[in-house]
């Protein structure tokens, strides 16, 4: 008898287990409550997203912070002043403070327990948000464009008599040995004859393959809020490309008068000083294009972000060296994040992308002012590529 | 020696009965910490699901990694009553919570409140609770887990509001008003009605009672008996809640009367107990004074009160000076209300070191002047009403619409409006037809708050 021994006492077997020493219910009901959070935080997806704080660099899930739900009960309006009986040394006439009583005195009860704030944090996974979001906003499904490719997989194909026996197909076996005897009410035995081993064969696979150029303006006039908006819109756009895209790479590139390429990492750190010179961005892109990738075999996208205030004396190179982008990649959109000032898309790059658009190229530019309004350029981005012709 | 605490239960109990506490078998049960935790958190060992329950979980579980809270024992009461230890109580914690639970049992057995309450629920709580459980999971396999918890919120949302004045097993309103009298039939009545048949006629017609015929204090029964479009087992559900808040109510009413009486019995017992070993007495004792211990040990004051301690102080003070038997005399008939107001004396709130505060919203706290009949109030009024507001169904209209009064004279103020509107909320759904409640707002003017 160790009862009183504690819990390093030993182990009951499990035969003799209580059903509460396996089953938690308080568990289970926390669970449920977890499930309502999630549904709710489901519900008000893009607002809590949008938030640039949530993203978790590199890895592929969000932390949402979350308060823990209440179960409402009827409850007297908090008083300005509220009485509570105390115990200990305190004359009359004493002050204190307690910043931990501010919930009120005496709201112990049946139903309103004194529960202290707790911020949860939940995890979600990336790919089920962009799920959501997906059904949320009715985004439709890109259309990739498929192309021939050196891309080679196994495929299955064909039967044979002999195989490894990991690949004897029993079903396929079965009917040879059932076709062999004819009756099927007489005893089954297979002979070798019987038995039909899977084949695998070399073919080649469509290319279902992605590249997103991301440019980003570096420039002086853009602030760290500008980044971060361009930073949160650029991890929504990779997800939702992702989703379409077996294999999608990333390419980072920023400029201000020059153009560099970058990792990840160290794009979104990057700030430069001086002008901006958008046309040397977008020739740096062309460069990496002709260089590493054949845009008739995989999909090209271009994500550009800028202020807008593209030097005056650039138009002509930077309307040149988009065109030239643009007749190779399947979307080529442009963001303005201008913090504050609403101009509408009325700038020097804004007028780039206007000409391009109605040129009728697959483009298109959205205004980003804040964090709430990444929803509404992902939404203007994806319905616009969808509408375009795969094939142009 | 033995050093199992089971074999001290026998000889405990006997010592309570020769001190003359008469009291049901007791069933113990040693059980790990983890399930004490959730007996806590359900108030009933076996109880139906719902997610409040595991938000109240996560509370007790991080209070406890803490460190702020210890459970001993919980006790529920009935014939046989059952007594819950922690496994990883001690042999001398053990010995003192088990006439502890013999005080519960004593008073369970005894007081009025709970003798009524008992006769209602009957003595077998704790099953009748494992049986709602387990027709809720029925009714969840039926019906679904969604609908299921859509009636839970509204019925436990309600949960403090009965009225424990009338029966658990209440009749239907009577449908219509009562008969006016019959007369004499005297030869004068016969030709006065032989005047106007019409009218004589008219007298006999019966009427309709409207519904409710009086402001209603208990939701849950009404809405179970009088929601115009709620399904059988939604019904089901909601008497069953009710039916455990018939169970709640004396322990929530009583609960400065009971820890005390229970604390003041396992002193009394354990210095009476001449066949504990040495060393278990002293860490017994010890635990004990934790156990009562009115401030935390790094702090000056406390804002908030004991009830094992101030229970304790006051039997102490009672036994002092009615003897047992008036003691015994007042825990039989008394609650906390009448309780505190009748024996929390000045002298022994001043030897207690009890004071009056007042908290403004922005942390401030200020000690009063000491009041002693204010005192009273400042400990008894959250527990006024099941420690809900006074809200009543007040009238159903002719097209279902709920009409529900909040008391805000009885109150002193309004409702908090955002909670009000969510509970509102939770019982349009039963409900299915709008519902209106009015309370007052911080001006004191009336407001009416609407669902949908």
């Amino acid at each position: 008898m160790d009862e009183a021994g504690g819990k390093g006492g030993g182990q009951p077997p499990l035969s003799a287990a209580k059903w509460y020493e396996l089953f938690s219910r308080g568990a289970r009901d926390w669970l449920r409550h977890d499930e309502k959070v999630r549904e709710a935080v489901r519900a008000n997806l893009p607002e809590i997203i949008a938030g640039g704080e949530v993203i978790n660099d590199g890895a592929r899930t969000v932390r949402v912070p979350v308060r823990m739900l209440e179960h409402y009960h009827f409850r007297l309006r908090r008083p300005e002043e509220s009485q509570g009986a105390g115990q200990g040394k305190a004359k009359p006439g004493d002050v204190f403070s307690d910043p931990s009583q501010q919930q009120g005195p005496g709201e112990k009860g049946a139903g309103g327990r004194d529960e202290g704030e707790v911020q949860l944090l939940l995890e979600f996974k990336v790919d089920d948000i962009v799920d959501w979001l997906w059904e949320e906003m009715k985004l439709p499904n890109l259309k990739a464009r498929v192309g021939p490719s050196e891309e080679t997989d196994w495929t299955r194909e064909g039967w044979d008599r002999r195989g490894a026996r990991s690949r004897l197909d029993r079903r396929r076996s079965f009917k040879e040995m059932v076709k062999r005897r004819g009756a099927p009410g007489a005893t089954p035995t297979f002979t070798d004859e019987d038995l039909r081993f899977r084949q695998l064969a070399r073919r080649k696979q469509p290319a279902i393959h992605a590249v997103v150029f991301f440019m980003l303006d570096v420039s002086g006039s853009m602030s760290d809020r500008d980044r971060k908006l361009a930073k949160t819109f650029f991890f929504w756009v990779v997800q939702g490309l992702r989703r379409e895209y077996r294999s999608l790479e990333t390419v980072f590139v920023a400029h201000t008068t020059e153009a560099w390429e970058f990792n990840e990492p160290d794009f979104f750190q990057v700030s430069g000083t001086g002008g901006t010179v958008a046309s040397t961005g977008l020739v740096k892109v062309r460069e990496i294009i002709d260089a590493r990738y054949n845009p008739g075999r995989c999909n090209l996208y271009l994500f550009y972000a800028s202020d807008g205030d593209n030097s005056v004396s650039d138009a002509a190179d930077a309307r040149a060296a988009l065109a030239s982008v643009a007749a190779d990649t399947c979307f080529t959109g442009y963001v303005e994040v201008s913090s504050g000032l609403s101009r509408q898309l009325a700038t020097e790059t804004g007028k780039l992308w206007a000409e391009l658009t109605g040129a009728g190229v697959a483009a298109g530019s959205y205004a980003l002012n804040d964090f709430d309004d990444v929803w509404g350029a992902v939404r203007h981005f994806f319905s616009a590529e969808a509408q375009t012709p795969a094939d142009k | 020696m033995s050093t199992d605490w089971r074999d001290y239960i026998r000889r405990i109990e006997e010592l309570a009965s020769r001190s003359g506490l008469a009291f049901h078998p007791v069933d113990f049960e040693a059980v790990p910490d983890s399930f004490m935790m959730e007996i806590a958190v359900y108030g009933l060992p076996v109880r139906m699901p719902h997610w409040s329950f595991g938000v109240r979980y996560i509370y007790q579980l991080i209070q406890r990694r803490m460190g702020h809270s210890r459970l001993f024992e919980v006790v529920f009461p009935g014939n046989p009553g059952h007594a819950y230890l922690a496994a990883s109580n001690g042999l001398a914690e053990n010995i003192l919570v088990t006439a502890h639970v013999l005080g519960h049992a004593d008073f369970s057995r005894n007081n009025l409140l709970f003798r009524r309450c008992q006769e209602q629920v009957s003595e077998h709580i704790v099953e009748h609770a494992a049986n709602h459980a387990r027709a809720i999971q029925q009714i969840i396999e039926t019906h679904g887990a969604q609908r299921v918890e859509t009636v839970l919120d509204a019925a436990l949302a309600l949960e403090q509001h009965i009225d424990i004045d009338q029966s658990l097993r209440r009749e239907r309103y009577p449908e219509y008003l009562e008969e006016p009298k019959v007369l004499a039939d005297d030869t004068f009545r016969k030709r006065f009605a032989a005047l106007d048949p019409i009218a004589a006629g008219a007298v006999e017609t019966k009427k309709r009672a409207p519904v409710p015929p009086h402001p209603e204090r208990d939701l849950l029964w009404f809405v179970a008996n009088y929601a115009p479009e709620m399904e059988s087992w939604e019904r089901d559900i909601f008497l069953a809640v009710r039916e455990e808040s018939f169970y709640f109510y004396p322990v929530f009413a009583t609960q400065i009367m009971n820890e005390g009486w229970a604390s003041y019995w396992h002193a009394r017992l354990l210095r009476e107990a001449d066949f504990i070993p040495q060393q278990s007495y002293l860490d017994a004792i010890k635990c004990h004074s934790d156990v009562v211990r009115p401030i935390a040990a790094d702090a000056q004051v406390s804002l908030s009160i004991n009830p094992y301690h101030l229970g304790f102080s006051m039997w102490e003070k009672i036994v002092e000076r009615d003897g047992l038997e008036g003691a015994r005399h007042i825990m039989e008939q008394d609650d906390d209300f009448a309780f505190v107001r009748n024996h929390l004396t000045r002298e022994l709130a001043d030897e207690l070191g009890l004071f009056r505060y007042s908290a403004r919203s922005d942390g401030q706290i200020k000690v009063l002047e000491p009041d002693l009949t204010a005192l009273h109030e400042a400990l008894l009024s959250p527990k006024y009403n099941f420690g809900a507001p006074v809200v009543s169904a007040h009238h159903v209209r002719t097209d279902g619409t709920l009409e529900l009064t909040h008391d805000s004279a009885t109150d002193g103020r309004g409702l908090d409006l955002e909670r009000s509107r969510k509970v509102l909320d939770y019982l349009q759904r039963v409900w299915r037809r709008p519902i209106v409640l009015t309370t007052v707002n911080q001006a004191g003017s009336t407001l009416e708050l609407t669902a949908p």
